[in-house]
């Protein structure tokens, strides 16, 4: 292991200071616990090389003021559950990430430059995700919104089944390899069951059959077409794409899923 | 109204008593009174009432008298009255039937067929109003064996929270029960040096302070939570399963969810409030262990984890899993535990007794020798001190009281908590109901409970000459059977009396 050396208490670090850490043969809780006492000395700016699997990056930064500044650039790939009840800090992934990234996130940023494994944003109450690739199963299921905090997901290449199960806010966004050159590509299913809430866009086709019985199925409003471009503007300038390619989405169809009823399961008993 | 039933109980009014002041009409939330002016008498809908006794209680005149009714069908053992209504029910509403609180049914109850022993002659017995008797409980993961350094015991370095009594207060959210209640179990457990478990439902700000006494939980709709409702409390628990309901979700109808509560939970106000069946990231140990090290991370590994199942027929291989995954409680709720709404049939058929779970997940743990790997609370079932002593005697760590600590608010367990209209102002958020608890009064009814049950078991270690909790953990020498099989003796680890 070849951290940088311990800080001691009192010790300052100026936040434009960018720290780089190997964590070669590092375990995630000596990597997190480090990154958590520079955190507290004031290292707003990481670049983590060598991560194998170290898992909870981004998690255990409670308590830390401005920790939405804190930014981990990750060379490799990051273990499960990176992100998990992240609050506030941008973590940007140079490679795939595993599974159930940003779980139960409730602020802050994660950008995956490959794929991302299964169970992305299960629960996730705020905050944007992007992933360049594909995500596994089982993504987006359970979001939800309040107030102000909708949290976003932008995948570029696919999903598969279970998509957004008993989703209940927030929004994804699919632009299943659009900026690819737009190969045919796998159709996934289950999509949305149990949905009570939030909305999924997905460009390209979606048929009846693919998706849940608590689901509808319609064109992005206008106001929708707004989040949809206001979004993959992001997506285009976090991955370097030119930001103009967007205007070429508005000649692609895209579907908009969303909960028929907010209460999927009223009927269902005898009082 | 459905048509073919007959009403379960009879309300009967002894007319020379009542007085017409209309209590029972404003006290009952099932609409059974109502005020015939013209003939100045009080009329019935039979049909609604629930046997809740609130009218009874509290009509000044003891003018009411609330029973079963007589009306019978053919008697038939296989065909009992119960059977009869619930298929009738089914029948006009094609429904899932739903219920609350625990399990009803004549399942065998083992703590009736323990026995406790007592010290005579051969080592003497301990008053305990004379001498020193520790109740206090530790929850957490113990060291496999004790270091000295500089002659002193080293630090263990796992987390554990202290409790004055091993008994604290099972999971009921804010949403599932009033307000009131919510902030009354808070305060006697933070009063009494105990703690209370906020179920699912998120927790209040205002009532952060009392976050030493504060089990949080996690469960599969992860509402309400960021890492400051983990960072603030002294416990935080994964929910996997509940006795009353294994292996199935929760669900919280939109018309439950107030602004307050919709700001507690983080969700939009009238909105449902779905919980999953499973956690969707965790489907096998290894998952389980992702999240119990991911609870961990999120609060800088300074409080215990808890993972609580309910007991089914393999759970001491899962709780082996659970312990290894890193879990530093298991709690498990039995059949009978309690809930605000569960369907019927699930309550009643699916789990086995607490008694029995109890006994073969400890013998498990020590046989595989990780026993001290995690506390071990359970719930589901207690009823009294003495199930209490029972449940340690078999080899518990705590336990969670539910309905006891609802009927010490006013719940006299009339099971109607799913229709959200409880006159004891408990599993409601109707504003007319909810001032029946009175928080003041609620908080001091818990501690009352609880500082009599701690009495009781002082009494009970005092007869047994004992004056540690600690030496009746798993100590099932202290206990023998009445009345059971050989197998059932077999699986509690106990021999029959008089042997
Ligand atoms: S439901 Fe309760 S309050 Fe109403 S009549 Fe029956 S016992 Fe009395
Ligand atoms: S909490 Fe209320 S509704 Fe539920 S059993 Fe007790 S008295 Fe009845």
């Amino acid at each position: 292991m070849s951290l940088s050396t311990a800080v001691k208490e009192g010790d300052q670090i100026s936040p434009r200071q960018v720290i780089k850490l190997d964590a070669t043969g590092t375990y995630y809780k000596d990597l997190n616990r480090e990154i958590r006492s520079l955190a507290q000395a004031g290292a707003r700016k990481f670049e983590i090389h060598n991560v194998y699997g170290q898992r909870y990056l981004g998690t255990n930064l409670w308590g830390i003021k401005d920790r939405d500044k804190i930014r981990l650039k990750i060379f490799g790939t990051p273990g499960s559950d990176m992100g998990a009840f992240m609050d506030g800090p941008t973590l940007e992934v140079i490679g795939n990430a595993q599974d159930a990234t940003g779980n139960t996130m409730n602020c802050g940023r994660i950008i995956v430059h490959g794929s991302a494994g299964d169970v992305l944003g299960y629960g996730m109450r705020g905050g944007e995700i992007y992933v360049r690739g594909n995500v596994g199963y089982r993504v987006g299921i359970h979001m939800k919104e309040y107030m102000d905090k909708i949290p976003t997901v932008v995948i570029g290449g696919t999903m598969q089944d279970f998509f957004g199960e008993y989703m209940a806010g927030g929004r994804i966004i699919v632009l299943n390899k659009f900026f690819q050159g737009n190969p045919p590509i796998r159709q996934s299913y289950f999509i949305g069951t149990g949905m009570h809430g939030g909305s999924i866009y997905v460009r390209g086709d979606v048929e009846a059959h693919q998706i849940g019985a608590e689901v509808g199925i319609s064109e992005p409003t206008d106001d929708e077409w707004k989040i949809i471009e206001r979004y993959v503007a992001n997506f285009c300038s976090v991955f370097g794409l030119e930001k103009n390619q967007v205007k070429l989405l508005k000649r692609e169809k895209f579907w908009r899923l969303y909960a028929k009823s907010k209460r999927p399961y009223g009927r269902l008993y005898a009082y | 109204m459905l048509t073919s039933l007959l009403p379960e109980f009879t309300v009967e009014r002894n007319e020379d008593r009542c007085i017409q002041c209309r209590v029972c009409e404003r006290q009952c939330s099932f609409d059974v009174y109502g005020y015939d002016g013209d003939h100045d008498v009080m009329v019935h809908r039979e049909e609604n009432c629930v046997a809740c006794q609130r009218c009874a209680v509290l009509c000044p005149t003891n003018a009411l008298n609330i029973s079963n009714n007589n009306y019978t069908y053919k008697p038939n053992a296989n065909w009992t009255r119960e059977h009869i209504q619930d298929l009738k029910k089914q029948a006009e509403t094609g429904g899932v039937l739903l219920t609350g609180m625990g399990c009803d049914k004549p399942h065998k109850i083992y703590w009736d067929h323990i026995l406790i022993n007592a010290s005579q002659v051969t080592n003497p017995s301990i008053d305990p109003l004379r001498e020193p008797m520790e109740l206090r409980t530790f929850l957490g993961r113990k060291p496999d064996h004790l270091e000295m350094k500089d002659g002193k015991l080293k630090r263990m370095d796992t987390p554990s929270v202290q409790l004055t009594t091993p008994i604290m207060f099972g999971a009921m959210s804010y949403g599932a029960i009033s307000y009131n209640s919510f902030s009354s179990l808070a305060r006697a457990a933070y009063e009494y040096g105990t703690l209370f478990n906020t179920g699912e439902g998120g927790w209040p700000k205002e009532l952060r302070k009392y976050g030493k006494a504060t089990i949080v939980q996690c469960a599969s709709g992860r509402f309400g939570i960021d890492l400051d409702y983990f960072n603030d409390a002294a416990v935080v628990e994964i929910k996997i399963g509940q006795g009353a309901k294994p292996g199935i979700g929760g669900h919280l109808p939109g018309e439950k969810v107030s602004e307050h509560i919709s700001q507690t939970r983080m969700i939009p106000e009238g909105s449902d409030a779905i919980s999953p069946a499973p956690h969707h990231d965790i489907y096998s140990i290894e998952d389980l262990q992702m999240l119990i090290h991911a609870l961990k991370e999120a609060t800088d590994y300074r409080m215990p984890v808890s993972v609580k199942i309910s007991a089914v027929h393999n759970a001491p291989a899962i709780a082996s899993g659970m312990v290894r995954a890193g879990a530093d409680i298991i709690v498990l709720d039995g059949l009978r535990g309690g809930t605000g709404a569960a369907p019927k049939i699930l309550r009643d058929n699916v789990g086995i007794p607490i008694e029995l779970a109890l006994a073969a997940v400890d013998t498990r743990l020590r046989n595989e020798g990780v026993r001290n790997w995690a506390s071990l609370v359970v719930s589901g079932g207690i009823r009294n001190s003495a199930d209490v002593f029972k449940a340690i005697a078999l080899g518990a760590d705590a336990v969670y009281i539910g309905t006891p600590a609802l009927m010490a608010l006013g719940c006299t367990v009339c099971q109607k908590c799913y229709t959200g209209k409880c006159a004891w102002g408990i599993t409601t958020q109707d504003p007319y109901l909810t001032k029946r608890v009175n928080p003041e009064i609620g908080t001091r009814s818990l501690v009352n409970l609880l500082r009599a049950w701690s009495l009781e078991i002082k009494e009970l270690l005092g007869c047994g000459g004992i004056n540690s909790i600690e030496s009746v953990r798993g100590n099932r020498l202290q206990l023998r059977g009445i009345g059971l099989e050989q197998w059932e003796l077999d699986t509690l680890g106990i021999r029959g009396a008089g042997q």
